[in-house]
C-alpha cells in the first residue's frame, strides 16, 4: 500500500525571526492562514499550507518576510 | 481577503480624536490603548491587540488600502533594536512627564495649561474642550494624553505615507513593550 505525501509548493515564505516585531499584518493578508504570530514573539510559516504566494512579505512592514525556493 | 469585524476598528480612532476635540476629557480613554496590550501580554502572554485588535493599526491598514502609502522599504535603522528601544523609553518618558505635569496640577504647583501640543514643540490652544466641569488635574492629564496620542497618530500616518502602511507598527512603543513581556513569559515557560 502506498502512503499518500501531499506535495509541498516549490517556494515558501520564510521569517527572520529575530528582526519580526510580531505586529501580525502578515497573519491578517495570509489567504491560507498559513502563518500566525507564535506567543507574540514572531511569525511562524506552516510549512505544509505555505504555497509561498507573497502577499506577506509584500504587506510586511518591517520587510522581514522573504520568498524562497524551498531547500 | 476575508473581512473581520475588527477591520473597522479604524473608527474608535475618529471617534477618539473627534471627541477630543469637543471634549477633552474623552481623552482619558486613551488608556484604553495602554491597558488592553499589557493586559493581553501579562495575562495570557500574546500580542492579541496588535494583531487584531488595535484601532490605529486598522487604521494605517485602511488607509493603505485606499492607496495612501507609497509601499517602500522602511529604512534599516528604523527596524534595529537600537531604534525601536529608544523610542520605547523616550515615549514611555513622555507619558511620565504627562504624568508629572498632572502631578504639578493636582498640588498646585502649576495652574491648568488648555493646549494640545503636537511634536512637544507646537502649543495650540484647546480651551473650547474644557468646560470646567472636572477638578483641573483631571483635564491636564487628558490634554496630555491626547497631545501623546495625536503627535504618534501624526507619526504613524507619516511613516504610513512614505513606507509600508503598518509602519508604525515595527517601532510602536507599546508593540515593542508587549513583545518583550511575550518573550520573558516565553523565556521563563521554556526553561
Amino acid at each position: 500500500m502506498t502512503e499518500k505525501v501531499k506535495k509541498l509548493s516549490p517556494r515558501h515564505a520564510v521569517v527572520d525571526r529575530a528582526a519580526c516585531v510580531a505586529c501580525g499584518t502578515c497573519e491578517d493578508v495570509c489567504p491560507r492562514g498559513a502563518i500566525a504570530i507564535y506567543r507574540g514573539q514572531y511569525a511562524k510559516v506552516q510549512e505544509e499550507h505555505c504555497v509561498g504566494c507573497g502577499i506577506c512579505a509584500g504587506e510586511c512592514p518591517a520587510s522581514i518576510i522573504k520568498v524562497e525556493v524551498r531547500a | 481577503m476575508k473581512k473581520h469585524w475588527y477591520h473597522y476598528l479604524w473608527i474608535w480612532s475618529v471617534l477618539y480624536f473627534g471627541m477630543g476635540f469637543f471634549n477633552i476629557l474623552f481623552a482619558w480613554l486613551g488608556l484604553v490603548s495602554f491597558a488592553l496590550p499589557l493586559i493581553m501580554a501579562f495575562g495570557f502572554g500574546h500580542k492579541g491587540f496588535c494583531n487584531r485588535y488595535c484601532d490605529r493599526g486598522q487604521t494605517l491598514r485602511a488607509l493603505g488600502q485606499l492607496g495612501f502609502s507609497r509601499r517602500r522599504d522602511i529604512p534599516e535603522w528604523m527596524k534595529g533594536r537600537a531604534f525601536r528601544y529608544g523610542f520605547m523609553v523616550f515615549f514611555f518618558g513622555m507619558f511620565g512627564s504627562v504624568l508629572y505635569t498632572t502631578w504639578l496640577v493636582y498640588s498646585g504647583a502649576e495652574s491648568l495649561q488648555q493646549v494640545v501640543s503636537l511634536f512637544w514643540t507646537f502649543h495650540f490652544p484647546w480651551e473650547w474642550a474644557y468646560s470646567g466641569a472636572v477638578s483641573p488635574w483631571t483635564a491636564q492629564f487628558a490634554f496630555g494624553l491626547y497631545s501623546l496620542m495625536l503627535t504618534s497618530e501624526v507619526i504613524a500616518l507619516l511613516t504610513m505615507l512614505l513606507f509600508r502602511p503598518r509602519s508604525w507598527c515595527v517601532y510602536c512603543p507599546m508593540g515593542t513593550l508587549t513583545q518583550l513581556i511575550c518573550e520573558a513569559k516565553g523565556s521563563k515557560q521554556e526553561s
